[in-house]
């Protein structure tokens, strides 16, 4: 572990990532892990698993099912969590289960707002967590990059990015006023690229639709969707073909663009990914919506 | 380099070691309002081909009707990631980007110009190695530069680079130049910056970033980048003391207890004798536990869990040490504190403070003075203001473990937090333990209060009354203590009419004086129930603050907040010494309930309401509650 009298970048990185899970669990009443699946999340299990051990994750992981997750995903959603035996709590919006509600007929934003948003503060909510632990990265996003490692929510789950407070070296305020809770952000300092190599180096499983395989997809406006399951409509003359592509971020299958690649492994998923000109968020097609989208979204609760 | 540069593709496993291997700068920018900091970082976020075709592509759109350079772009909205920061053109909060070269990663931290958000710019400060400090050539350096500038000294940032940004807007003028950097250097002398390099530089335009320009063929000094790719800025925290923070206590089961947390600095190997800094216990390390199997030697900024050879009490905020090399253990400290709150800090106000995984309530009990960030300048103050920085003398509610922050800045900076709000209020560094306190043991008599106390039959307390003015305190307070007297207690009562007169006739009523006044006369109401006496204290007391301490004042002493809520309105309209009538001609000012605030009390013991019930009602209800 110890190359020479220096921590290498990957294991400074890993030691202050332990260093704020291990005070989510000692500071905060009800402490939950978000867990998305990604391979941030894969990466943030890993190293709570690393924080805890010998011991167990002192908290439960949080999926927020909007119940148009690739089928992949939650397969391997369930055998991570026998085989590490960690607590998963899976929440569904009832009432947008109930309204069908889905983003052919109701839009991406409506969709996302329901299912993911506000599904997200029903299941907070529920548990009355008080911290939240996500693994967002300063360098996905703009408005992320001004986010805090602890940062702070009002009761209405609501960040005020005019006002965080103050977070000097490595000491965190994790005090909260009754109601209110804190989004907390372990792998803050991490790169795209960090997260690769540490995935790399430490051998972590990640979901498969990260490597590229033949699957069935749909062109739409410059977009590949994969065909998941029968619940997508396809326009009259539209027929799923057979393309070798892989996911830069996965999330909803629908909302979710691949991209043409022959990476089949880590190596060439760093190599790819050292050559490209686009960023990962660019597979998104919630983000792109407008300037700003991100902060809004981040103020009415998304993580 | 000697080495050739491996890429993915011809050798991954050399490759990715390159990368990690490559050292990593962390360093930010500061400087007055203007000045270039988020354009220069998003110069070097473009220059250094790390701006992406699809974030391109939204950049032009946005970049249209600003200020742009010849590529059409405004570089600031690289960084300048919040809705409102892009509205006023401004930087609010800071933002950390991530890049690197062929040579070394970096992380930067743009921080605020704008005075307002000079806590944010502190938050960058607390993490870097190295900072840029940016002058707008035109304007030269202001006092935005120089408050930045004593702030990256207080937090211990030793390499600065001065940018003397828009150097086009002077015609790159080198006269310019020269006389900015003449006047810093002279300002700077006394800060203690290991390193201060200087160069000419255009955001905008380009000049000096990644080469040197022919623009400044006058500068012979290195350009930006490849001066931050090869300055040292390392320093040695394994060769430091051994500090080792306890996070969390990992007790899966009856077989394994494990201290987790992060070796601060020095290194740790099995077999080592370690001691807890406040219970002086020793142990010897036998094993170093992580996911990946044990270690032999674990080494500053790893997170570990520690396994000792024998049972000894330790628990969260605990420090270990080597014997020998023990961290300084004492509940009162000198430091510098950066103000980082519109409500102003007093001495006297008691507060949380956090120092690494260490949380003890605390009080600052002197500002020995403030120093001017223009001349710096230490001069006598009574209260700091929000970002301002001044010398303390801290005391804490029990012992801490810290060290002096130039010897290790993780055991020496701490945060306070405001009690009430929740907020981050101040952030400080230590100077040096100050062990008089530590050495003056308490004598504990034979005769104490409770044999003073039971000599009266009674059960020694104070009895706190808050309340607007004329509200009926004084009134409620007499008939208490005449009721009492005639039970034969023995009981004094504190109120305006004896303390202001006399023990604080030296203090006014601005807000500092008022937190001396609540002070002094717990203090007094603390030692009086040591003699046994039954204490009851009459004063306004506004604020929740001076209450809690009066009340941490008391101590062991049963306290009893009485709150007497009589309505404005009412008090008001009784108006008996015709106070109210002057408070809103403006003849008085700070006046409690018209120009000065009063905070309910969040918990008091009793409430008792003025407006509803006579003074004798009310002074029987208290009686009967009271139990004395
Ligand atoms: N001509 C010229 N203009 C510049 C240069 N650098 C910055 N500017 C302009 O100066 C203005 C302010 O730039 P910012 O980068 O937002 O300044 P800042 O220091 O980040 O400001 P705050 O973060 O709000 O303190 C913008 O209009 C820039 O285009 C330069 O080198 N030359
Ligand atoms: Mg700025």
């Amino acid at each position: 572990m110890v190359d020479g009298q220096r921590l290498s970048h990957l294991q400074a990185l890993e030691a202050e990532s332990i260093e704020i899970l291990r005070e989510v669990a000692a500071s905060f009443e009800r402490p939950v892990m978000m867990y998305s699946i990604g391979k941030d999340s894969s990466v943030l299990l890993h190293l709570a698993r690393k924080a805890f051990y010998p011991g167990k994750i002192p908290f439960p992981l949080l999926h927020v099912n909007t119940t148009f997750k690739f089928r992949e995903m939650i397969a391997f959603r369930d055998r991570t969590a026998e085989e590490y035996g960690f607590e998963l709590i899976s929440h569904t919006n009832p009432e947008g289960l109930r309204d069908g509600i889905n983003p052919f007929d109701h839009g991406s934003s409506r969709y996302t707002d329901i299912m993911k948003t506000q599904a997200l503060r029903q299941a907070l909510n529920a548990g009355r967590y008080d911290a939240a632990v996500g693994g967002a990265r300063r360098d996905e996003e703009k408005s992320r990059a001004k986010e805090r490692v602890f940062s702070h929510r009002n009761a209405s789950h609501a960040w005020d990015p005019k006002n965080q407070r103050p977070e000097l070296w490595r000491v965190f305020n994790t005090r909260l006023h009754p109601g209110e809770s804190m989004r907390v952000f372990p792998i803050s300092n991490w790169t795209e690229l960090d997260v690769w190599t540490y995935i790399y180096a430490e051998d972590i499983p990640i979901v498969p639709l990260y490597f590229a395989k033949p699957r069935p997809v749909v062109e739409r406006s410059g977009t590949l969707i994969m065909v998941d399951d029968e619940r997508l409509p396809l326009a009259p003359g539209e027929t799923p073909r057979m393309e070798t592509v892989r996911f830069r971020t996965l999330g909803c299958y629908p909302l979710t663009g691949a991209i043409r690649s022959t990476a089949a492994d880590l190596p060439s998923i760093i190599m790819e990914m050292q050559a490209s000109r686009t960023s990962e968020r660019e597979g998104r097609l919630i983000d792109s919506d407008s300037v700003g989208s991100m902060e809004k979204k981040k103020q009415e609760g998304y993580f | 380099m000697t080495l050739a540069m491996a890429t993915p593709d011809t050798d991954l496993d050399l490759w990715l070691e390159q990368q990690t291997g490559k050292s990593l700068l962390r360093f930010l920018t500061c400087g007055s309002v203007d000045d270039g900091k988020s354009t220069l970082i998003g110069r070097l976020l473009y220059d250094s081909q790390l701006v992406l075709d699809d974030q391109l592509a939204s950049l032009r759109n946005e970049s249209r009707n600003r200020s742009v350079g010849e590529e059409g772009i405004d570089f600031s909205l690289l960084v300048d990631g919040l809705s409102a920061e892009r509205e006023q053109g401004i930087t609010i909060d800071v933002a950390y980007r991530f890049f690197s070269t062929h040579k070394r990663k970096f992380i930067v931290a743009d921080t605020p110009g704008h005075e307002q958000y000079t806590r944010n710019m502190a938050t960058g400060a607390s993490n870097a190695d190295l900072a840029l400090v940016l002058i707008d050539a035109r304007k030269g350096i202001l006092t935005q530069t120089r408050r930045h500038s004593f702030i990256l000294s207080l937090v211990g940032v030793k390499h600065v680079v001065l940018v003397v940004n828009k150097i086009d807007l002077v015609d790159y003028d080198q006269d310019v130049f020269h006389r900015i950097v003449a006047e810093y250097r002279a300002f700077a002398e006394p800060l203690g910056f290991k390193t201060l390099q200087a160069v000419p530089v255009s955001a905008l335009r380009g000049d000096n970033i990644l080469r040197s320009s022919e623009r400044t063929a006058w500068f012979n000094g290195a350009a930006l980048v490849p001066y931050l790719e090869s300055i040292e800025v390392a320093e040695d925290r394994v060769a430091a003391d051994f500090r080792f923070s306890v996070q969390w206590v990992n007790r899966p089961n009856l077989d394994f207890r494990g201290f987790s947390g992060t070796v601060l600095s020095g290194e740790i190997a099995v077999g080592d004798e370690v001691l807890v800094a406040a219970s002086r216990k020793l142990a010897v390390v036998s094993r170093i536990v992580t996911l990946d199997g044990d270690l032999d030697t674990a080494i500053a900024g790893q997170a570990v869990t520690l396994v000792l050879d024998r049972e000894i009490d330790v628990s969260r905020g605990d420090v270990l040490a080597r014997p020998g090399k023990v961290p300084e253990f004492s509940n009162q400290f000198q430091a510098r504190l950066i103000w980082m709150n519109e409500e102003p800090a007093y001495p006297g106000r008691s507060y949380l403070l956090k120092l690494g995984a260490q949380v003890v309530p605390a009080t600052i009990t002197d500002l020995k003075f403030r120093t001017n960030v223009n001349t710096l300048e230490n001069g006598a103050a009574t209260k700091l203001d929000l970002n301002e920085v001044g010398t303390v003398t801290i005391a804490t509610d029990r012992a801490i473990a810290f060290d002096p922050y130039a010897n290790n800045p993780l055991s020496g900076g701490f945060i306070l937090i405001d009690r009430l709000s929740n907020a981050t209020v101040g952030a400080g560094t230590v100077s040096y333990g100050l062990r008089r306190a530590q050495n003056l043991t308490y004598q504990t008599f034979d005769v104490n209060r409770q044999v003073r106390a039971q000599m009266k039959g009674q059960d020694a307390q104070i009895v706190w009354f808050t309340g607007l003015s004329g509200s009926g305190k004084s009134t409620i307070a007499n008939l208490l203590e005449k009721r009492l007297t005639a039970e034969g207690r023995h009981c004094y009562i504190l109120d305006g009419d004896n303390v202001r007169h006399g023990l604080n006739k030296d203090l006014g009523f601005t807000e500092a004086a008022r937190v001396e006044n609540i002070r002094r006369v717990a203090e007094v109401a603390r030692l009086m129930a040591d003699a046994g006496l039954i204490v009851i204290v009459s004063f306004i007391s506004p604020f929740e603050n001076e209450r809690r301490l009066a009340r941490e004042i008391a101590g062991g002493v049963r306290f009893t907040e009485v709150y007497v809520d009589t309505p404005l309105s009412v008090v008001e309209q009784r108006d008996p010494k015709g106070l109210y009538k002057r408070a809103r001609a403006g003849e008085i000012k700070n006046f409690t309930g018209i120009d000065s605030p009063f905070e309910v009390p969040e918990d008091p013991e009793i409430v008792l309401h003025g407006g509803d019930e006579t003074p004798s009602e009310l002074a029987d209800r208290l009686h009967a509650w009271l139990k004395i």
